[in-house]
C-alpha cells in the first residue's frame, strides 16, 4: 500500500474517531434540523416549503465542526514536521487529509441530509438530488475549510478562527446548492445550479491544497 | 544519497530575534556533529533549517552535492522535541504507517521493532505510553525507515539510564554504517561528535 492510501485511512480513522468524529457530526445535523419546526411552528406546509434549504444550511454548519483539528493536531504533536520531509508533496498529503475527513464526516452527513429533509417535509423526489449536492457541496466545504484550518494554525481560539475565515467561503456552494433545489422543488430547470456547485467543488478541490500546504509550511516556519 | 552536510555563514532570525551569525561547519559520512549552547540559542532552530522547515536569514545549507529538496525529502529524518504520535492509534499502526511514509520496508520496520523492543507495547494505544516509550516508538522510524542523515534534538531525555545506553549504540551504529548525525543536546553525546557551539 503506497504512502498517500495509508495517509488516507490514516486520516479517515482519525476523523471518525476524533471527538465522536462522524456520530457527534450527524447528532448536530439533526439537532440543528430538529429545532426548526420549535422556532418557525409545525405546520406541514410551511416546514416543506423551507425543508430543502434549512437541511442544506444545517449542512453547512455542521461540516463546520472538526475542521480546526484537520492540521491543529499534527501540528501540535510534531507529526506536520514529519509529513512534510517526504518524497509526496504536501499538496498531494493536503488533499489526501482533506479526502480523508470528507470521508469520514461529509459523507456521513451527506447520507443524513435526504433524511433530515424528507423528516421536515420535503418532497421525497427531492432526496437523490439533495444527496447529490451534498456530497458535492461536502466536498467544497470540506477543501475550502481545510484551507481556513491550515491558515488558523497555531492561532489561539483556532477553531472560532477557522469558522470566521471558512464561512465566506462557503457562501457559493449554499446559494448554488440551494438554488438548485429550490429550481427543482419549483419544477424548474435545477442543472444549472447543480453544475455551479460541482464546478467550485472541483475549484475547491484544486486549490484549496496548494493554498493548505502553503499555509501550514508559514505556520512550521 | 547524502555523503556530507555543510553548513556556510548560516545567521538565522527567528520572531525578529537574532539566534545566531556566521555559522559553520562541516561533517562527512560517519561523522556527528554535536550541538551545544544555552536554552534559546538556537540549537532546534537550526535543525529545523537544515530540515527546510526554517527559512534562513543569510548562508548556505549543502548535502554534499545532492538536490536540497530531494535530500529534504528522502534523505534525513528529524526527530524532535515532539514525537510525531497519535495518542489514539496503536504502536503497530503508528509505526508501519511512519515507515510507509518514509518509504521503509516491512522488514525494517520488524527490526525497528526488535531494536527498540516495542514487541509487547505494539497493540497498545500510544495514550498509554510512558514518556520514554514514546521516545522510543518515535526513535523507531529511524530504523524503520533508514536514511542518512539523522537531526537529533535531545533525542535520549525521555529516555532512561539503560536506553541512553542501547541508543548510544544504535547511533554508533548508524555512524559506522555511513550515516551522518546532528544532534542538539544538554548532556554529553554518547558518541564521538564535532563541538558546535551555538549562539556565542
Amino acid at each position: 500500500m503506497n504512502a498517500a492510501l495509508r495517509l488516507f485511512f490514516r486520516e479517515a480513522a482519525l476523523a471518525w474517531g476524533r471527538g465522536g468524529g462522524a456520530l457527534v457530526t450527524v447528532g448536530f445535523y439533526f439537532g440543528v434540523a430538529t429545532l426548526l419546526p420549535l422556532a418557525i411552528g409545525p405546520e406541514p406546509q410551511r416546514l416543506a416549503a423551507v425543508a430543502p434549504g434549512v437541511a442544506w444550511v444545517a449542512l453547512a454548519l455542521a461540516a463546520l465542526l472538526g475542521l480546526d483539528r484537520v492540521f491543529e493536531r499534527d501540528f501540535e504533536d510534531g507529526s506536520l514536521d514529519l509529513l512534510v520531509l517526504a518524497p509526496l508533496p504536501l499538496e498531494i498529503a493536503c488533499a489526501v487529509k482533506c479526502l480523508g475527513h470528507w470521508v469520514a464526516t461529509g459523507a456521513p452527513l451527506a447520507l443524513a441530509a435526504p433524511v433530515a429533509a424528507i423528516a421536515l417535509g420535503a418532497d421525497p423526489k427531492l432526496a437523490p438530488l439533495i444527496l447529490a449536492c451534498a456530497l458535492a457541496g461536502g466536498l467544497a466545504f470540506a477543501f475550502t475549510g481545510g484551507a481556513g484550518a491550515a491558515l488558523s494554525l497555531g492561532a489561539r481560539r483556532g477553531g472560532l478562527l477557522t469558522a470566521v475565515i471558512v464561512l465566506p467561503l462557503f457562501t457559493p456552494p449554499v446559494i448554488f446548492g440551494g438554488g438548485a433545489l429550490d429550481a427543482f422543488a419549483a419544477g424548474l430547470p435545477w442543472q444549472g445550479g447543480f453544475a455551479l456547485l460541482a464546478a467550485y467543488a472541483a475549484a475547491a478541490v484544486a486549490l484549496g491544497p496548494l493554498a493548505m500546504a502553503a499555509a501550514c509550511r508559514n505556520a512550521l516556519s | 544519497m547524502i555523503t556530507g552536510l555543510s553548513l556556510s555563514d548560516v545567521t538565522l532570525r527567528r520572531g525578529g530575534r537574532l539566534l545566531f551569525a556566521g555559522l559553520s561547519f562541516q561533517i562527512q559520512a560517519g561523522e556527528a556533529a554535536a550541538l551545544t549552547g544555552r536554552n534559546g540559542a538556537g540549537k532546534t532552530s537550526l535543525l529545523r533549517a537544515v530540515a527546510g522547515l526554517v527559512g534562513l536569514e543569510a548562508g548556505r545549507i549543502e548535502f554534499g552535492g545532492a538536490d536540497p529538496g530531494e535530500a529534504r525529502a528522502r534523505g534525513l529524518h528529524l526527530a524532535g522535541h515532539l514525537d510525531g504520535l497519535k495518542p489514539a492509534r496503536t504502536a503497530r499502526e503508528e509505526l508501519a504507517f511512519w515507515s510507509a511514509w518514509f518509504g521503509g520496508k516491512s522488514a525494517q520496520a520488524e527490526e525497528a521493532i526488535e531494536r527498540l523492543a516495542l514487541g509487547p507495547l505494539l497493540d497498545l494505544e500510544v495514550r498509554r505510553f510512558s514518556a520514554g516509550q514514546k521516545r522510543r516508538l518515535a526513535l523507531a522510524r529511524l530504523i524503520a525507515a533508514p536514511r542518512p542523515l539523522w537531526l537529533l534534538d535531545e533525542p535520549a531525555s525521555p529516555l532512561d539510564a539503560e536506553w541512553r545506553v542501547r541508543f548510544g549504540t544504535i547511533m554508533a551504529e548508524h555512524l559506522a554504517g555511513g550515516g551522518l548525525i546532528v544532534a542538539a543536546s544538554h548532556d554529553p553525546l554518547p558518541i564521538p561528535a564535532r563541538a558546535v557551539e551555538i549562539g556565542e
